[in-house]
């Protein structure tokens, strides 16, 4: 061991990639989830069983609008909390990096430009997608199932894909604006958490009493439950009229929050970063 | 490159708040020489190397790193060195060849020639048996040699450690010297911090003393232990009363006034006298019949250092650490 050759520099020959780069620490986050157990628990088993505890537990006890089957009603709901929950892991994952020093690692070496965020991005967008496919089996187990054309199913997973990439850059501005892995906890306990319930995620609108029935109605989870209800042909999604705008309109009003997000959250977020990694 | 300095920094300085962290800072390393940085915690060591490593902009200030000039070509430095952080930044929930292969990945040596040249290193660490473990089950002088071996994945012209030892118990830190050795042997050219004089004295060819963020110091090992007088006489009296008439023999034997701790009843005064130093007060101290717990020479320490250089103790904390700086000064 003493006698440590330093070796041959030809060796140093390719040049930076964005896309190479992003995807060699995507592929750090991914086997990341699958060595911790508690995060592979989130992606997999967690999912699963909120399918089967709401379907099982609150299926005979709340009433769906217009009638029909709760499984069914449930489905919008459930896929649209995931893809919220989807912000923690990109979050908590960024505070873990910064605290343990990998971020300064990662900047030591001649990366291109952006990809330990690009990275970040891409295995989140993937780990949240991973339990949309679980869920999805799951559900279709226990009696779930699309009544619409194959156009509309796919415009339905293409949406929940473009609310996770927005979720994404909700989670990198948590993730450099708040220093510690477990004040992001604190944060998405407080605020993000109680933002998937005060929603028609589990329940209709009309049975929350005011004001939660206006913040549910004007709730960006509530529209993107409700588009999902409305493109699957399932239970809760035929359109509102008469009622607030985003209730008449729900794809629109997701669609304006998801491209508001990105185009606020990830400059933003971008910015955040930077002032947190350069101390 | 052909130039002679692997590090040329001129006038570098790094404010958080209020706090200036690096005052007007000058370096010269040259090619194929080991530099230490000597202080205590937050004396602004971390600060020199995260703004060498293009990590943090310098607010003034300009410095040439491994060819590269740290404005103008940060990836081209980035391209040229090797860091290895304060807390050993490998990857624990990768095994050791995951984590090397990456870097070499991050470095664009292709997936193959990262993975071989994984391997060689993984070989040359001593870490060939462990190589598919997961590092959270390293001991810290094994995360310590991977972290290292981290640095070496390209092959780099210089490279940056940053307290490569704090945090290891002996064995792990003498054997970290080994591998040090071996590279420094090669020929690499180093930049190290340390808080430990004898570490810097072991590996370096230049010390450069910093406190609060400024350079206060330099030179080899040997002349600075000369500004300070070589080794201590180091006595601890039995009685504070006698502390009076020990000071008074010490002064006359080693003809230098020495530094009194009431609290710890010790003295400590600079001494090139060797053993007869300590005879001849030990003569005197049993003629008058005084008793003391402790009498003998010691190696100076950091602390002896700035004693000397600055008249004061080295006082931990005086600037923030790096984790402390809180992000939004930044």
């Amino acid at each position: 061991m003493a006698d440590v050759p330093v070796p041959a520099r030809a060796a140093r020959a390719g040049r930076a990639s964005a896309a190479g780069d992003t995807w060699v620490i995507a592929r750090r986050g991914l086997r990341h989830m699958q060595r911790q157990p508690e995060a592979l628990v989130d992606a997999t088993i967690q999912p699963i069983m909120f399918v089967l505890l709401f379907a099982f537990v609150f299926g005979g006890a709340i009433g769906v609008p217009g009638g029909g089957s709760y499984k069914e009603f449930l489905m919008g709901g459930i896929f649209a909390q995931t893809l919220v929950f989807g912000a923690f892991g990109v979050a908590i994952a960024l505070a873990n990096d910064r605290r343990n020093g990998a971020i300064d690692r990662f900047h030591s070496l001649p990366i291109a430009r952006g990809s330990v965020l690009g990275g970040h991005a891409v295995a989140s967008l993937i780990k949240s997608l991973l339990p949309i496919v679980l869920m999805s089996i799951t559900g279709l187990i226990i009696g779930w199932r699309v009544h619409t054309s194959a156009a509309q199913v796919a415009a339905a997973y293409g949406l929940m894909v473009a609310f996770s990439f927005a979720m994404v850059w909700v989670g990198v501005l948590l993730g450099s604006v708040v220093a510690t892995p477990e004040a992001v906890q604190g944060v998405g306990f407080v605020v993000i958490f109680p933002l998937t319930f005060i929603a028609t995620t589990f329940v209709p609108a009309r049975s929350l009493p005011e004001p939660l029935r206006t913040v549910a109605e004007w709730n960006p989870v509530s529209t993107m439950s409700d588009s999902l209800r409305h493109l699957f042909g399932n239970p809760g999604g035929a359109i509102h009229h008469g009622g607030p705008w985003p209730q008449q309109h729900p794809i629109g009003y997701t669609v304006i929050w998801i491209a508001a997000i990105v185009l606020l959250c990830a400059p933003l977020a971008v910015r955040w970063y930077k002032r947190s990694i350069a101390g | 490159m052909t130039e002679t300095n692997a590090i040329e920094a001129r006038g570098l300085v790094k404010r958080y708040g209020e706090k200036t962290a690096l005052d007007r800072f000058d370096l010269d390393v040259p090619r194929g020489s080991v530099c230490a940085l000597l202080g205590p915690n937050g004396a602004g060591k971390t600060t020199a190397v995260r703004l060498l490593t293009t990590l943090t902009r310098p607010d003034a200030g300009t410095a040439r790193v491994a060819g590269c000039d740290i404005h103008d070509d940060p990836v081209g430095v980035r391209r040229g060195i090797g860091l290895a952080a304060q807390d050993a930044t490998v990857d624990e929930l990768l095994t050791g060849h995951e984590n090397l292969t990456m870097i070499g990945e991050l470095h664009h040596l292709g997936r193959a020639s990262a993975r071989a040249r994984a391997d060689v290193l993984l070989e040359q660490f001593s870490l060939a048996d462990t190589g598919r473990k997961l590092v959270r089950d390293y001991s810290g002088g094994m995360r310590r040699r991977l972290d290292l071996a981290a640095t070496l994945v390209a092959a780099p012209d210089l490279l940056f450690l940053d307290e490569p030892t704090t945090g290891l118990d002996p064995r792990a830190r003498s054997e970290l010297w080994t591998v040090l050795d071996g590279l420094v042997a090669s020929g690499a050219t180093i930049l190290l911090t340390t808080q430990y004089l004898e570490e810097a004295d072991h590996l370096a060819d230049e010390i450069v003393v910093i406190d609060h963020g400024r350079a206060i110091a330099r030179g080899d090992a040997r002349s600075l232990k000369r500004q300070i007088g070589g080794d201590q006489l180091h006595i601890v009296c039995a009685h504070a009363g006698d502390l009076p008439a020990v000071a008074e023999i010490l002064e006359r034997v080693c003809r230098a006034a020495p530094a009194v701790d009431r609290q710890e009843r010790s003295l400590t005064v600079p001494t090139d006298g060797g053993p007869g130093a300590v005879a001849a007060v030990a003569g005197e101290l049993a003629d008058r019949a005084i008793a003391v717990e402790d009498l003998g020479l010691r190696q100076p320490t950091l602390d002896d250092v700035f004693l000397t250089l600055t008249g004061l103790p080295a006082q931990d904390g005086a600037q923030p650490a790096h984790d402390e700086i809180p992000s939004e000064v930044a």
